[in-house]
C-alpha cells in the first residue's frame, strides 16, 4: 500500500485550483439563475468544495462516482464536462442527459461519474453494486458514494453498508455532514451520537476528518481508496463541512432564522479555499499572481461553457418521448 | 370561488388550499389528542408550502414532529403508532419519496385490517404532494395515484378546492382506515370559499363542478380545474356545455356519478394527471363501459400524460402536459364541432395560457 507522502506544489495548486473552479462555477449558477432561465431546482455546493477535490484527487480516472442531488462539485471534481453540466441546466439539448435531467440529474459516463439523482439514498447500493461488479470482474476499480447527513438515516444505506463488508467491496462511503437535512438540523434527527462509528459496527473500516481541510481530505480518502483497492474491504468516511447557501436554490437563507448569525459566521470563517490559500501562499507554494491567473483561467472557461449552453439546441417534446427505454 | 356557487349560504371566507389543510390539521389536533404530525420539513421555516405552519408552536415537540429521512421505517413507525392508539399525520413533500414506504404502506397498513380479521386497524393519514414545474423533472413530478389505488385496504384521495381539502382532510384523519392524501402542488396556491367551523367531506364521492350535456369530463385533482376552464370557454364562445365532474377520490371511484352523467350526455372524457398506461383514467373507463355500454354514443377518451417520464427541460416540458386546450379538442371531436370555425380560433385565443408553461402563477420565481 501507498504510504501518504508530503504533496508538491504542483499537486497543492491543482487541489486549489480544482475547488476555485467549483466555487466561481458555483457562483455563476447562482447570479444567472435570477435570469429565470435555469428552470430547474439547483443545489449549490458552495462552502464544501474541499470534498469533492479531496476525495475525486485521490481517484484514478477509471475509478467510479456516484452522487445525489448536490453533485455539481462531485461532477466537476471528478473531470465532467462543465459545458454539459451548463447546458443541462439550461435545459438543452447539449446537455448530459440532453435536457431530461437538470441540475439533479448528473452523469459523464467518460470520465466515471456514473450519475446523480435526488431520492435521497437512491444510488449509495448502486455504488455498492458497481463496486462489487468490479471485483467479480476482477479489475481494480474502486467505486465512492458521495452522500449526506440525512442519506445516513436511510435504511438502504445500513443495509449497503452491510452487504459491502460482508463481501468486502470495493466501495468507499463519502458521508458529507454539513448538519442540515433541508432546514432541520441533525440533532432533531439523530441521537448524539458519531455517524462513522455505526459504519464501523456494520464491520467497515472508518475515519472521520475536517471536511473544509482539502488536504486532510485527500489523505484520508488517498488511505481508504488505497485499502478498497488492496481488496482490504469497503471504507466509510464522515467529512464534516458547513452548506452556505440555502438548500434548493441560488440564495442565502439567513433571513428564515433556522440557524443563528454566529453559526453562519462560524461556517464562513471556515471556507476551505480562503484557508488553503492562506495556507499556501504562506508556504511559498501559490502568488497573488498565480491566483489571478486562475481566477481568469476559470472565467474563459465559464464563460465559453455558457455561451455554449445558451446557443445549443431547445430540444422539444418530439425529443422527449425517446430514450424511454434502450 | 366554486363553492361560493353551489353553497351560497356558506360563510364567505376565502382560504388557499395550503391555508384549509392547515386549518384542517389545526382543527383536528384541536379536537383530538391522539392526532399527531410528522414529515420531512413539518416544523421547518417553509413548512410544507406553509402547510403546517405554527402548529409545532400550538401544540409542542410531543406533537409534531420532524422526521429522519427514514420513509419507510417511519412509515412502520406510524402504522404501530396508529395500533396502538394514535391518528398519525405523515407528509411527504413529493409523492416520489413515498415509493421508499411501499412495503409499508401496501403489505402492512393496506392488510392489516383484513388479514387480522378485522381485529385491529390502521387509522393513518399519508399526505403526499404531486410536483410540477420548474423542472421537477423524473423524480420529483409522478402522479401515482393509480399505483397507490391499485391496493385494495388503502383509500386515495385527491381534493381540488380549498373546502374539500379542509373536509376531505377531517375525514381522512377520522376515518379509520389507512387514507392517502394526494396534493397537487400547482392547487396549493388557489383560493377558495372556507367555512371556519369544523367540516366533514366524504372521501367516496365526486361532485359536478359545471353542468352540461354534450360531453362528460370526469376530472381528477388539477385537471378539474383546467377541465373548467375549458367548460367556461366552450360555452361562453360555442354555446357547448359539457359537465365537469371533480373525481375527488381514487379509490374508491364513484362511479354511479359519472354513470349518472353519461347516461344524460352519451360521452366521456377523463382527464387524469398520471401516465396513460395502467392509468385511474382507464379503470373509470372500463367500468363505466362495463355497466353503460348501451349509454354510450362514442368511444370514451382518455386525457393523461403522455407514456414517457417528465423531462426536467423547459422547453421539452412545453407541451408535455394537457391543459384546457387538450379537453376543448377532445370535446370538439366527440361532438363533432368544426374546428377550423371563427368561434374556435375565438375559443383558442381565449384559453391560451399566458406567461411560463412551467410556474402555476406568474408571481412564482422557482424554485419550489
Amino acid at each position: 500500500m501507498k504510504q501518504v507522502r508530503a504533496m508538491d506544489t504542483v499537486e497543492q495548486s491543482q487541489l486549489f485550483h480544482s475547488m476555485l473552479r467549483i466555487r466561481r462555477i458555483e457562483e455563476a449558477l447562482a447570479r444567472k439563475y435570477a435570469e429565470q432561465e435555469m428552470r430547474c431546482p439547483i443545489h449549490l455546493c458552495v462552502g464544501q468544495e474541499a470534498i469533492a477535490v479531496g476525495v475525486c484527487a485521490a481517484l484514478n480516472q477509471t475509478d467510479l462516482v456516484f452522487s445525489n442531488h448536490r453533485a455539481h462539485g462531485h461532477y466537476l471534481a471528478k473531470g465532467g464536462g462543465l459545458a454539459e453540466l451548463v447546458a443541462e441546466v439550461y435545459g438543452r439539448e447539449t446537455g448530459c442527459c440532453g435536457g431530461r435531467g437538470g441540475s439533479m440529474h448528473l452523469i459523464d459516463l467518460s470520465v466515471g461519474f456514473m450519475g446523480s439523482t435526488p431520492i435521497v439514498g437512491g444510488t449509495v447500493p448502486l455504488a455498492v453494486g458497481a463496486a462489487w461488479a468490479a471485483t467479480l470482474k476482477r479489475n481494480r476499480q474502486v467505486t465512492v458514494s458521495f452522500f449526506g447527513d440525512g442519506c445516513f438515516e436511510e435504511g438502504v444505506v445500513h443495509e449497503s453498508l452491510n452487504f459491502a463488508a460482508l463481501h468486502k467491496i470495493p466501495v468507499v462511503f463519502v458521508c458529507e455532514n454539513n448538519d442540515f437535512s433541508v432546514y432541520t438540523r441533525r440533532t432533531e434527527r439523530q441521537p448524539d451520537r458519531p455517524m462513522f462509528e455505526i459504519a464501523q459496527a456494520h464491520g467497515v473500516e472508518a475515519a472521520t476528518g475536517n471536511g473544509n481541510d482539502v488536504e486532510e481530505v485527500f489523505n484520508i480518502a488517498t488511505t481508504a481508496i488505497d485499502k478498497a483497492r488492496c481488496g482490504l474491504g469497503p471504507q466509510f468516511l464522515e467529512f464534516r463541512t458547513y452548506r452556505w447557501r440555502e438548500h434548493c436554490g441560488p440564495n442565502f437563507d439567513d433571513d428564515l432564522r433556522y440557524r443563528l448569525p454566529l453559526e453562519i459566521e462560524a461556517g464562513l470563517n471556515a471556507c476551505p479555499i480562503a484557508h488553503y490559500r492562506s495556507k499556501l501562499t504562506k508556504a511559498n507554494g501559490l502568488s497573488g499572481l498565480d491566483i489571478d491567473r486562475y481566477e481568469l483561467e476559470i472565467q474563459a472557461e465559464i464563460e465559453v461553457a455558457f455561451n455554449f449552453a445558451l446557443s445549443s439546441r431547445r430540444p422539444g417534446i418530439e425529443d422527449a418521448n425517446r430514450k424511454v427505454y434502450a | 370561488m366554486l363553492i361560493a356557487k353551489y353553497m351560497p349560504e356558506l360563510e364567505q371566507r376565502s382560504l388557499s388550499f395550503a391555508e384549509a389543510v392547515r386549518e384542517a390539521l389545526e382543527q383536528v389536533m384541536e379536537k383530538d389528542p391522539r392526532v399527531i404530525v410528522i414529515g420531512e420539513g413539518v416544523p421547518d421555516p417553509k413548512a410544507i408550502f406553509n402547510s403546517t405552519i405554527g402548529l409545532r408552536d400550538k401544540y409542542g415537540t410531543g406533537r409534531v414532529f420532524d422526521m429522519p429521512l427514514a420513509e419507510n421505517g417511519l412509515t412502520g413507525v406510524c402504522i404501530g403508532a396508529a395500533l396502538n392508539g394514535l391518528r398519525p399525520v405523515m407528509v411527504h413533500q413529493r409523492i416520489d419519496f413515498a415509493l421508499l414506504a411501499m412495503d409499508q404502506l401496501v403489505n402492512n397498513a393496506a392488510k392489516w385490517h383484513y388479514m387480522f380479521d378485522g381485529k385491529a386497524s390502521v387509522p393513518l393519514v399519508v399526505r403526499m404532494i404531486v410536483g410540477r414545474g420548474w423542472g421537477q423533472g423524473p423524480q420529483h413530478s409522478q402522479s401515482l395515484q393509480a399505483m397507490f389505488a391499485q391496493v385494495p385496504g388503502l383509500k386515495v384521495v385527491m381534493p381540488t378546492t380549498a373546502y374539500d381539502a379542509k373536509g376531505m382532510l377531517i375525514s381522512a384523519i377520522e376515518d379509520d382506515n389507512p387514507v392517502l392524501f394526494i396534493e397537487h402542488r400547482w392547487l396549493h396556491d388557489i383560493q377558495d370559499i372556507v367555512p371556519e367551523e369544523y367540516y366533514r367531506v366524504p372521501l367516496d364521492q365526486g361532485r359536478i363542478l359545471h353542468e352540461g350535456d354534450a360531453v362528460t369530463v370526469a376530472a381528477f385533482s388539477y385537471m378539474a380545474l383546467e377541465a373548467l376552464t375549458a367548460a367556461k370557454a366552450l360555452r361562453t364562445e360555442l354555446g357547448t356545455a359539457i359537465e365537469v365532474l371533480d373525481m375527488r377520490s381514487v379509490r374508491p371511484l364513484d362511479v354511479g356519478l359519472v354513470l349518472n352523467s353519461v347516461r344524460k350526455t352519451g360521452r366521456l372524457i377523463v382527464a387524469d394527471t398520471a401516465f396513460r398506461t395502467g392509468s385511474i383514467a382507464g379503470e373509470l373507463i372500463s367500468q363505466v363501459v362495463e355497466q353503460a355500454f348501451d349509454k354510450l354514443k362514442t368511444h370514451p377518451v382518455r386525457i393523461t400524460l403522455p407514456d414517457h417520464p417528465a423531462p426536467t427541460s423547459y422547453f421539452m416540458t412545453e407541451h408535455y402536459y394537457p391543459g384546457p386546450q387538450t379537453i376543448i379538442d377532445e370535446v370538439l371531436k366527440l361532438v363533432g364541432v368544426d374546428r377550423h370555425s371563427d368561434g374556435y380560433k375565438k375559443l383558442c385565443a381565449v384559453t391560451q395560457r399566458r406567461g411560463p408553461h412551467d410556474t402555476p402563477n406568474r408571481e412564482f420565481s422557482g424554485p419550489f
